[in-house]
């Protein structure tokens, strides 16, 4: 985890409960507790049980890796100091070479040439902001024609005249990467023997809570890709590099504070070219499990924004990976659910009224005037959204990621804490 | 603002005297000199790049450039290219606006198509004599585009939010909510198929077209706009406060020029000219609004447009023509076998390197000056007998 300040003095904690919130993590497993028993009531209030379904939680979990990967491209290059405008292109640029690597050579070559096309993407975008000092928006923005039209011309040349394949789109692959269910969770095999699953089991009862357990865990552990798998443990291990090593420190001076970084010895550019090509691999990698985990060819317009999105959850996650990875997963849930179960959205209104009235008590508690009159307001807003409307249009729930994320950069960012020099040109010895 | 005045905040306050200055003929000369040379030579290592991409794929760059050139040889191609710059045009000037107060407006896409809705929904309703009908519609989409404009402008003016990041969302929100208000709202229900449009313009509401089905009226209008944006910008005493905020904002608000109403005012009119792009196609030629027929992506195209342009006038006139005319050759190169997306990525190179080389020649010019300064100082102190 990312290193906190500790308050030279500790609070004296006068109830059970104060002392367990003072740690961070007892802190966050109780929030965790606390929204699912929520999201439980409003499951059995509702008896919709795919809010909580594995189908649900499975489809959001293969929803969320690409955005999450796009997050994390954003997260890598605003941390070393670029602005990263341009990860749809890149994530284009992945898509297509994982298809046609997918295509030829099987699906691990394809995932691989996916990451190197999105790298490719990420040192041009890196030669003509960090070489050439170019305004940062500029390149990305050129990234993205780059990434469509660019995809597109090699299609063309590549695809058209193949079974299949065509301009916008490339042939079907012929294997993907393998899937696999744990076991005894979820009911994998163990040397050929299909062992029991005990969460399938257990969401199948429905029991408050449990059942909820049992949904989720069966959805985070069945079925689930190779790909996948890799997508998330890339997560703590950015953590692990960026807040953990020597390399990790160099790269977020460069990004914070480049001139101190560069007097202690820190190659600055170097260190952004690094950042930049991690960037690009990142989306590659997403676009390639686009085309490859989610599909089984490349299609154009496969990215569908998601590029974009991720940048979102840059800014979502407060440029930390995981509230990248959280703000990855609400996105991600939030489509799997429509997916899956379209009509249980008006649920999560319930759940959303709930949540404000637990907020509602909390601020109470603690005798914060406007944050309770704030989640009264929003609790009876959604409260009657949940009792009037009775479908959401499917065209203004598309753009959910994209408000939620103008909400928090308007309503949040005293807490935003973006990387400081993170879009502002630097070259080396010009500052006195 | 700064309590301690630094060197490079003078070096910078004297950058913006020099923008802002009026200089010498034989200093303007020079200064155009070397950016028309840097933007031709941009051009130039483009079509190079471009080339050896042509080249690895497996296709002849001669015969793709010969094919270029030859179609534009013809002189038929001509009308096609003006047609074709015309959105360009409004695109180009509406993010250059934004650019001169040093905002960037990557919001034009979202901002064009939300006037393009509501121009045809309202257009439609209403009943007005012919010229007063087509610029009543043409107004409403400028309302339209700076109303879309105004929610960054808010969210930048009393949040401090970024417009990059919100105009990029908004784009996106724009698409869905442009989605949802034509389903439904604004959908002619007689019309079946994927054809689906708004209710067409009577008559009185379209403009007619300078050369019968070729040249639509729209680019008179936008050559006016440009105009305009060149009297508003670089000639009158607002476009002075404004370019001058945009140079040096801590400068301007000394001089007593509010920063915030600056941005507030330069988004309204960059997203009110944003508003005019889709024009051409709602009263020129499909006479309304439909999700597959209002041509789409020409708000990122107009960054491009401007950037090569370097946010100038007749900049932004020659580089529209020049994409107006690249476009325009797609057909020809797709006929001779070579993909039409080149076209594109073309564009695209052309824009990178541009930008690139004007870094590049803004650099080597520093240093030529830094070296000039430096001999003059060796000179005078190296008098001292060794």
């Amino acid at each position: 985890m990312e290193p906190q300040m500790k308050p030279l003095t500790t609070p004296v904690s006068t109830s059970m409960l104060g002392s367990l919130m003072a740690n961070k993590r007892t802190r966050l497993g109780l929030y965790a507790v606390a929204l699912l028993s929520l999201m439980s009531i409003t499951r059995l209030w509702t008896g919709q049980n795919d809010l909580t379904s594995a189908g649900t939680i499975g489809t959001a979990l293969r929803l969320m890796v690409p955005i999450l990967l796009a997050g994390m491209a954003g997260l890598w290059a605003e941390r070393c100091g670029v602005l990263n405008i341009g990860i749809e292109g890149m994530m284009i640029f992945g898509t297509w070479f994982g298809g046609y690597g997918a295509w030829q050579f099987g699906p691990w070559v394809g995932l691989l040439l996916g990451v190197a096309g999105g790298m490719l993407g990420g040192l041009i975008h890196a030669v003509a902001t960090v070489r050439f000092n170019v305004d940062q928006v500029i390149s990305g923005v050129v990234m993205n024609i780059l990434g469509l039209f660019g995809a597109r011309y090699m299609s063309e040349l590549v695809f058209t005249g193949e079974p299949g394949g065509g301009i916008s789109q490339s042939p079907q692959q012929k294997s993907g990467i393998p899937k696999f269910d744990v076991p005894f969770l979820s009911g994998g095999d163990v040397f050929g023997w299909n062992s029991p699953s005990i969460l399938g089991w257990l969401e199948k009862r429905h029991w408050f809570l449990l059942g909820d357990i049992g949904g989720i865990g069966h959805g985070l552990t069945s079925n689930i890709s190779w790909a996948n798998v890799i997508g998330v443990a890339l997560v703590p291990l950015s953590v692990w590099v960026l807040w953990r090593t020597r390399f990790g420190l160099r790269l977020r001076s460069s990004g914070e504070a480049p001139t101190a970084a560069e007097t202690l010895g820190v190659k600055v550019l170097r260190v952004r070219y690094i950042g930049l090509a991690v960037s690009g691999g990142f989306a590659g990698l997403g676009g390639a499990i686009l085309a490859i985990v989610a599909s089984s060819y490349y299609r154009q317009g496969q990215t569908a924004g998601r590029g974009f999105i991720g940048l979102a959850t840059t800014i979502f996650g407060n440029w930390r990976p995981y509230g990248v990875l959280g703000g990855a997963s609400v996105f991600g849930y939030s489509e799997g659910i429509k997916l899956v179960a379209g009509d249980s959205i008006t649920a999560l209104f319930l759940f959303i009224t709930f949540v404000a009235g637990a907020m509602l008590i909390v601020a109470l508690v603690r005798k914060k005037a406007i944050t309770a009159i704030t989640a009264a307001a929003a609790g009876a807003l959604f409260f009657v959204a949940y009792l009037t409307v009775s479908s959401v249009p499917e065209s203004l729930t598309q753009s959910l990621p994209y408000v939620i994320t103008l909400i928090v950069l308007s309503t949040a960012s005293q807490r935003l804490r973006p990387p400081a020099q993170a879009g502002v040109p630097y070259q080396p010895g010009e500052s006195h | 603002m700064n309590p301690e005045p630094e060197i490079p905040v003078v070096a910078g306050v004297q950058n913006s005297v020099r923008k802002l200055s009026t200089p010498s003929q034989a200093e303007a000369l020079r200064t155009s000199m070397v950016t028309i040379g840097s933007s031709l030579a941009a051009v130039v290592i483009a079509l190079a790049i471009c080339a050896f991409l042509l080249l690895i794929t497996g296709k002849n760059p001669w015969d793709a450039y010969a094919k270029i050139i030859e179609t534009g040889a013809n002189g038929d191609k001509l009308l096609e290219t003006l047609k074709r710059a015309t959105p360009l045009i409004f695109s180009a000037t509406a993010v250059a606006v934004g650019f001169k107060m040093n905002l960037f407006n990557i919001g034009v896409e979202g901002q064009y198509l939300f006037a393009a809705l509501m121009a045809s929904a309202i257009g439609t309703k209403l009943n007005l004599p012919a010229p007063l009908h087509v610029t009543a519609i043409l107004m409403l989409a400028m309302i339209a585009g700076a109303a879309w404009a105004s929610i960054t402008a808010i969210l930048k003016v009393t949040r401090g939010v970024n417009e990059v990041i919100s105009t990029i969302m908004l784009n996106f929100i724009a698409l869905s909510v442009i989605q949802w208000l034509f389903e439904n709202w604004f959908r002619d229900n007689e019309a079946e198929g994927l054809n689906v449009k708004t209710k067409l313009l009577p008559t009185s509401g379209r403009m007619p077209d300078i050369v019968e089905g070729r040249l639509g009226g729209m680019f008179i209008v936008a050559l006016l706009t440009v105009f305009a944006y060149w009297i508003l910008v670089f000639k009158s005493r607002f476009g002075f406060r404004l370019r001058a905020s945009g140079l040096n904002q801590g400068s301007a608000t000394t001089a007593g020029i509010s920063a915030k109403r600056m941005i507030v005012v330069a988004l309204l009119i960059s997203g009110g000219i944003a508003g005019l792009v889709a024009m051409q196609s709602v009263v020129g030629e499909i006479y309304g609004y439909g999700p597959n027929a209002t041509p789409t992506a020409f708000g990122f195209a107009g960054i491009a447009v401007s950037l090569l342009g370097r946010h100038h006038p007749l900049g932004i006139v020659v580089a529209a023509m020049l994409f107006g005319f690249l476009d325009s050759t797609s057909a020809e190169l797709q006929l001779a076998g070579i993909p039409s997306s080149i076209v594109k990525v073309i564009q695209a190179i052309i824009v990178l390197t541009v930008v690139i080389v004007n870094e590049a020649t803004i650099r080597w010019l520093n240093r030529r000056t830094a070296e000039q300064t430096a001999s003059l100082v060796v000179e005078r102190v190296a008098v001292v007998p060794a």
